[in-house]
């Protein structure tokens, strides 16, 4: 079967019909990954540091071809998760490259066709694959113009580029497909290439509608779900009733006799059943988990004393910074602990994938977040050579971080080696991504502060208890599959690192000015609950914490709450945000009504992506225990906006979802297993709650670095839904999630 | 065999009568727009309409609805000819990762097609059993609210329509 039948979007258009002409000179360096600057081979000098992902891959030809035909193709590692990022990343290069963004093709993640930008992950799509676009763009049409000087006898500063070609004086015109030669894009990046000014753009910044939104809104193939690739036949995984399960039994006779059964896979504790049709393979489902006998292990903690599990099973500390003295004396010191439970990503599709073996390679269809690392895993999986698999990122339901993608792709790829030839298509159910997916890590922080005569922070002590936030792919033995096949991989051993990314210490670290500072990280590298990325890391979790905490700090220092963080700010563009957000919302110390109150939060994401400030106003029913936001405003600065619409709805979503964490949500277990199979044992927010009204005001700054921003909302807007409890009501909550019966514990009810 | 009514057209269909509608739509007739989300009536992606109702299609045997009207978000327009609901979440830019849309785009329609003046707090409350996990809430009101004047055939005068720059 030609992989052209299984591509959708671009692809489908026609682009590999001409045959393979892509797949030959893309210098993409194999071992590169994301964060780390390989050095230029035989280099004997240091070379400044090439802009964004260019470091990574830095050959023209591997962000952008251009053909004799003049038509445009951007290639880029990362991958749409309904971020925006298909039409982003096109106006990014659009405007170097003078052409419209819809002339562009662009193609994602794809481990034989893009660079390998390594996880689509921390708010970096922009920040690091728009950065090296927008420098290759800029390079390449330079290059034309230089290669139009020639081919037209006219200096370069007579020439432009417009609308794909290069004109000159008098008329004189050559087009983009005339200039290109074989290998002319063949060519490392220059770090010094100069950009457009702010001043001549037409594309960044401007509004232009997602390419991706019509197909969704009436019904075109739009999701790795939606595939139907000629001969596809469907299959459905059994799981374990809990983590470390052993099958001790399994009579499939019965299950091999359904209807449209074609096969029933056993590997070890792996389970899975192929079927004609998709309803067939979900009864043979059914009944195999109904044979499957499963000898259970209890060891998961007891969900209501999180604390003491955490506490108790350090296995490390790491200092996560240290400056000044330890102890410092001062008027007064106040002492904070909150936690947070664990949390799920909680897609609304659940995890699926397509795979096909067909002549040793095995090609899978998935929406995971980093096709290269999923395939360094498939293959250990399988026990073949990388490149005899290769993985496609297609789109599916939104994950915000490390849900079920990567495990679903393994599943589909591990039940493909039973039908070569044929196209596998797994569909998780509900219960399996709930039960199965890695949850955002339970966290235990304190808090301890000293302020002087004046109510002034002179020393800040912090500690968290946390699981690393990171068990992405990884060996085999990340993937669930991996660990429950014969061969069972094991899981990659949890370490603790402390870097500028950050991981469960995620801005642990405060913005605020503050002479004498500890931070530490308690690691606990057991992870009995199954933990990964979830969107923002420890930010939410730290952030909601230091939020609630510099609340208190003002209190006591009898100073307005957002008084009070601007005078721990030195960043004019961390002041800029937070005025921007209390004016916009007409923050007062003027009195609410009974049971209102309002709260303010701040923080940079990461301390070097996104600046964001929201204010919002509640309603707590001290009868029901519920607690209504009505109304929010958010100020965000992210450096130049390029897609100023996408911020907003990002931005939105990033509200709402944490609003979302921080009202609701907790995974629940017994001592064996987890028991929040559904929508109903995991409720998450509804209409009937959404706010009246959330306005987020966009900083643009123009000509300035490209700063993370889909994560930037998780942190503040917990600290901002505390802190407005707190004014509504007089008391605290220090623990996530603000369930009703916290609530009416809190208030005495 | 079973006669189905999908979008204006019959279709028969060789399935096991108890197949849920959903997987007959997706897999028997190939269309996008119902999808998988629970499989438990929880959430509201496979949302479809049933003789002017919304109904959960992952939840209803395909041979309780022979011979009744059925339609899907493929049913309220085309990509080169969308209809108002269709237009007015385009114009809105009403989705992130769009999963949940097409069903949120049929409840509404049931609702505006049982009640065409509905107010802003109707919307919202029709929506109630429809799940969006990307935060897209905001949009999704403003989108139907803007679908039910466009179907009353209020001019665009006050919105900002964005460029368009393909299909993906």
């Amino acid at each position: 079967m030609n992989a052209s039948n299984l591509l959708p979007d671009v692809t489908r258009r026609g682009f590999l019909a001409g045959a393979g002409a892509l797949v030959v000179c893309f210098a993409i360096p194999a071992e590169a990954q994301e964060g780390e600057v390989p050095s230029a081979p035989g280099a004997q000098t240091a070379k400044p540091k090439l802009p964004g992902s260019l470091a990574d891959t830095p050959s023209l030809d591997a962000w952008i071809r251009i053909d004799a035909d003049g038509s445009i193709t951007v290639f880029t590692g990362k991958a749409e998760l309904g971020q925006g990022t298909k039409t982003s990343l096109r106006q990014i290069a659009a405007e170097e490259l003078e052409v419209e963004p819809a002339s562009i093709r662009l193609i994602t993640a794809d481990t034989a066709l893009t660079p390998n930008e390594g996880y689509t992950a921390g708010s970096q799509t922009i920040q690091n694959s728009g950065t090296a676009i927008r420098y290759a763009s800029a390079q390449v049409r330079q290059i034309l113009v230089a290669k139009a000087s020639e081919k037209l006898g006219a200096p370069v500063e007579a020439l432009k580029a417009e609308a794909g070609a290069i004109l000159g004086p008098n008329g004189a015109k050559a087009s983009y497909g005339e200039l290109v030669s074989a290998d002319v894009l063949h060519v490392d990046a220059a770090a010094d290439t100069k950009l457009k000014p702010p001043t001549a753009y037409r594309a960044i910044g401007k509004p232009f509608a997602r390419v991706d939104i019509p197909a969704k809104v009436t019904g075109g193939e739009a999701y790795v779900q939606d595939m139907r690739p000629p001969g596809m036949v469907h299959a459905r995984v059994v799981r374990p009733p809990s983590y470390g399960a052993k099958l001790t039994d399994f009579a499939d006779a019965s299950v091999k006799a359904m209807p449209g059964v074609i096969a029933v896979v056993r590997d070890g504790d792996f389970l899975a059943v192929i079927a004609e049709q998709e309803f067939q393979a979900v009864r043979a489902m059914r009944a195999m988990a109904g044979v499957a006998k499963w000898q259970e292990q209890p060891g998961l903690p007891d969900q209501y004393d999180l604390p003491a599990f955490l506490e108790k099973s350090v296995s490390e500390i790491g200092t996560v910074t240290s400056v000044g003295a330890d102890s410092v004396p001062g008027a007064r010191t106040l002492k904070a602990q909150f936690t947070r439970a664990y949390q799920m990503h909680a897609s609304i599709g659940p995890s699926s994938a397509v795979a096909m073996l067909d002549n040793g390679l095995t090609t899978v269809w998935t929406h995971t977040q980093g096709v290269y690392p999923d395939r360094k895993a498939i293959a250990q999986m399988l026990g073949v050579p990388e490149e005899k698999v290769r993985c496609i990122h297609t789109e599916g339901s939104g994950c915000y971080g490390h849900n079920g993608a990567d495990d679903a792709a393994a599943d589909a790829a591990l039940i493909a080696q039973k039908v070569a030839g044929k196209p596998v298509r797994v569909q998780w159910m509900r219960d399996q991504e709930h039960l199965w997916e890695p949850y955002g890590p339970a966290m235990l922080t304190r808090a301890s502060a000293t302020l002087d005569q004046n109510g002034n922070i002179v020393s800040w002590h912090y500690d968290l208890w946390s699981n690393s936030h990171g068990t992405r792919p990884g060996s085999a033995g990340s993937l669930i599959a991996g660990r429950l096949m014969a061969r069972h991989f094991p899981p990659d051993p949890a370490k603790l690192q402390i870097s500028p990314l950050g991981n469960g210490d995620r801005n642990a670290i405060p913005l605020y000015d503050v002479p004498n500072l500890r931070v530490n990280w308690h690691f606990i590298a057991d992870m009995p609950v199954r933990v990964s990325s979830l969107r923002g890391l420890g930010a939410y979790s730290n952030v909601f914490s230091i939020e609630s905490f510099m609340d208190e700090l003002a209190l006591a220092a009898n100073a307005d709450p957002v008084e009070y963080r601007l005078r721990h700010l030195k960043d004019p563009r961390a002041k800029k945000v937070i005025e921007v957000a209390a004016q916009k919302f007409g923050w007062s110390k003027d009195a609410l009504p009974e049971g209102r109150g309002r709260g303010f939060a701040f923080a940079k994401y990461k301390n070097h992506a996104a600046y964001l400030a929201i204010a919002l106003q509640a309603d707590v029913d001290s009868d029901s225990g519920t607690i209504m936001v009505s109304r929010v405003v958010a100020a965000v600065d992210c450096g130049e906006a390029v897609a100023p619409d996408s911020i907003v709805n990002q931005t939105e979503g990033g509200i709402l979802q944490s609003m979302s964490w921080t009202l609701y949500e907790a995974v629940h277990f017994d001592s064996t297993r987890i028991s929040s199979p559904d929508w109903s044992t995991y409720p998450i927010l509804r209409f009937s709650t959404v706010p009246d009204s959330i306005e987020v005001q966009v900083v643009d700054n123009p000509g300035t670095p490209y700063l993370g921003v889909a994560e930037a909302a998780q942190g503040p807007t917990a600290g901002a839904i505390a802190n407005a409890f707190r004014s509504a009501t007089g008391k605290r909550i220090y623990d996530l999630p603000y369930t009703r019966e916290r609530v009416k514990d809190a208030l005495g009810v | 065999m079973l006669k189905l009514n999908v979008n204006g057209t019959s279709h028969d269909v060789d399935v096991d009568p108890a197949t849920p509608l959903l997987y007959v739509l997706r897999n028997d007739l190939k269309l996008n727009g119902a999808k998988f989300g629970c499989g438990l009536g929880q959430c509201g992606a496979c949302t479809v309409m049933v003789d002017g109702k919304a109904v959960f299609s992952c939840l209803t045997p395909a041979m309780l609805v022979e011979g009744r009207e059925i339609k899907t978000v493929e049913g309220l327009g085309t990509i080169d000819a969308p209809g108002p609901m269709q237009k007015a979440f385009i114009e809105q830019q009403a989705a992130q990762c769009g999963y949940c849309i097409a069903g949120m785009m049929m409840r509404a329609q049931a609702l505006l097609e049982a009640k065409p003046d509905a107010a802003d707090a109707d919307i919202r409350q029709a929506l109630e059993p429809n799940l969006c996990r990307c935060g897209t809430h905001m949009r999704i009101l403003r989108a139907v609210a803007r679908a039910r004047d466009l179907m009353q055939g209020k001019s665009a005068d006050n919105m900002a329509p964005a460029a368009a720059t393909g299909r993906g």
